[in-house]
């Protein structure tokens, strides 16, 4: 094989990925704009795009930029980083189902912020809130990879996510049970359930930050993932050093996830969904699959946020209860492709 | 040993969760050289391979090339010593050409898709030698057991390290391919090249190693060429086994023939 050879080969896949890259960019590009146009004031993509730029009439302007800009822009950054945590988690544990929710992180991010609401120790609008989603967070991942060990199997990987999410949602539950204030029990029921409606700049600040470095860690540890494709063992003895990745790794999905769930509360099977959808299109590089999954989850989570404005109901469906409908079943599914390694006990 | 020792060992023990794994092991050996490391279950080979390239936390010192292992950076280390764990594990199904070409991530090429031509020559070079060209753009999950062992040989060549450690790189091949992948790290010792070979095949160690490390118990029972590190009293002591002992083509013939 000579040079040329080597190098053909990496240039035709390489080329289908960037085409695939930039259809995802417009899609999420369309999405976004649907996403602004879509509501009680249906708005053509032509005004839209007018109003966000200044221009249409002052109600258009308003419902453009204070209404519906904050909620696309969270749904946008929420995607982002749940679809680039999930594919980092897969990654690091060379495991497609490996995924934030499935081991707990929003529960527990969730648990967080609920514990600082129930106290009273802050308002909805403080920085105390993501913090402590992020703190709950870090914990959470930190203890499944404590729990789960070195070169852990798909069961043992998926039994320690079940408990430690049990144990969120039992620690949530007995907030609720202790709590006899009414408002603490809608806000509560609030972050059970996840919702991007409603969302001003102020929940963009407070989220935003926090997201971003999430995002910039995950992504500075791509070419790990590539090497840890050959497991633990033989990526250190390339350099790669281990322990410094898992914790910039947990660090990276707490900061993503905890300061989504601060703003947006559970919204789940993104992180999982996202990178299934794109290995078919993308290959199972798990350093070339975090941009993608990303820009993917941003795609779902849009989507599943117009489409909470267009089915009619009686009351207002909650995005997380939709992305959970749509995903369970999707979970399902990947435990039946993933079965015979589940049975053998190892992955 | 004669020639100037190009990795030793002074005194290197390892301790696993509480037992010693690894009891004062010294050694000093020559580039170039084709060695096989052997000795019962549990006798610490795989963990003497791991101390060696400071992938264990270990006492006592190794040198590589005149440096200190510990004064070395992980990717120094990297650099010189390609690792081959037990298994050939990919837990992705990667093309074997991207497998292949991660041995240069020590080399600083992170991205398989932006080699550098220096690089991308490397793996080309290593991917002739381990004769994995053919099935360059296949899922390694997708091939043989065979050819995945190739495949994983020509990642560890392509590091292009002076330290070669592989850990049974010929377990649950059939013979074809077990001579296939000693004549391809016999190839790399001809480049200059130190080739450790973790194996439980006594048979292929004495028909292809220089020189023969035994280990039992932790501890380093004996050494030299073939015939005399696998001498009679060792088989019996260490192996507990007798052996038919000959020679063809002038190479050692050791075919283990009865328990003691």
């Amino acid at each position: 094989m000579s040079i040329p050879d080597v190098m053909a080969g990496i240039d035709a896949a390489s080329r289908r990925r960037s085409v695939v890259t930039a259809a995802l960019i417009a899609l999420v590009a369309i999405l976004s704009l649907a996403s602004l146009g879509i509501g009680p004031v249906r708005l053509s993509p032509l005004s839209v795009v007018d109003a966000l730029f200044g221009g249409g009439t002052d109600v258009a302007q308003t419902i453009v930029r204070e209404i519906r800009l904050p909620r696309a822009v969270l749904a946008l950054a929420i995607g982002a980083v749940l679809g680039l945590s999930g594919a980092a988690l897969q990654g690091l544990l060379r495991n497609p189902l490996a995924a934030p929710d499935l081991f707990g992180a929003p529960q527990s991010a969730a648990f967080g912020a609920v514990l600082i609401i129930a106290l009273g120790l802050a308002d909805v609008r403080s920085y105390a809130l993501p913090l402590a989603a992020i703190a709950a967070a870090f914990l959470s991942v930190f203890m499944l990879l404590f729990i789960s060990g070195r070169n852990a199997g798909l069961l043992i990987l998926i039994l320690a996510g079940l408990a430690l999410s049990s144990l969120a949602g039992a620690a949530t539950a007995l907030v609720m049970n202790l709590s006899n204030n009414p408002f603490v029990l809608l806000e509560i029921t609030f972050w059970l359930l996840g919702s991007l409606e409603d969302r001003s700049f102020h929940h963009v600040a407070l989220a935003l930050p926090f997201i971003v470095a999430g995002a910039v860690i995950l992504f500075s540890q791509r070419n790990a993932f590539r090497v840890l494709s050959l497991g633990e063992e033989a990526a250190q003895s390339l350099g790669v050093d281990i322990v410094h990745l898992r914790l910039w790794v947990i660090s990276g999905v707490a900061l993503g996830v905890g300061g989504a769930v601060a703003v947006s509360g559970t919204i789940g099977f993104i992180g999982l969904v996202a990178p299934h959808l794109m290995r078919p299109l993308i290959g199972h590089d798990p350093a070339r699959l975090l941009v993608p999954s990303a820009l993917s989850g941003s795609a779902l989570l849009l989507a599943a946020d117009i489409a909470v404005r267009i089915i009619p109901s009686t009351s207002d469906i909650r995005v997380g209860v939709l992305t959970s409908i749509i995903g369970v079943p999707f979970f399902l599914y990947l435990i039946m492709r993933e079965r015979r390694s589940l049975s053998a006990g190892v992955a | 040993m004669t020639a100037a020792a190009f990795l030793t060992a002074q005194g290197l023990s390892v301790t696993l969760s509480g037992r010693a794994v690894l009891h004062d092991v010294s050694l000093a050996l020559p580039s170039g050289r084709l060695v096989a490391l052997v000795g019962p279950n549990g006798a610490g080979k795989t963990t003497l391979l791991r101390a060696l390239a400071g992938l264990v936390p270990s006492e006592g010192t190794v040198h590589v090339g005149g440096d200190a292992l510990s004064a070395l950076s992980l990717r120094e280390r990297a650099r010189r010593f390609g690792y081959l764990p037990q298994g050939h594990m990919v837990h992705w199904p990667l093309p074997a050409r991207d497998i292949v070409a991660l041995g240069r991530y020590p080399h600083g090429a992170t991205d398989s898709a932006r080699l550098t031509p220096a690089d991308a020559e490397a793996v080309a070079r290593a991917m002739r030698i381990a004769d994995v060209v053919d099935f360059a753009e296949r899922p390694v999950t997708e091939l043989s057991g065979g050819e995945r062992s190739r495949v994983a040989l020509a990642r560890v060549l392509a590091v292009e390290a002076p330290v070669i450690l592989a850990d049974e790189p010929t377990s649950s091949l059939d013979p074809r391919h077990q001579i296939d992948v000693m004549k391809t790290l016999r190839l790399a010792t001809g480049k200059g090249a130190l080739v450790i070979v973790v194996t439980h095949d006594l048979g292929l160690a004495a028909r292809f190693a220089d020189t023969i490390l035994v280990l039992s118990d932790g501890r380093l029972v004996s050494q030299g060429a073939p015939m005399e590190a696998l001498s009679e009293q060792i088989m019996a002591d260490v192996f507990r086994i007798r052996a038919y002992r000959t020679e063809f083509q002038r190479e050692a013939v050791i075919v283990p023939w009865a328990e003691i």
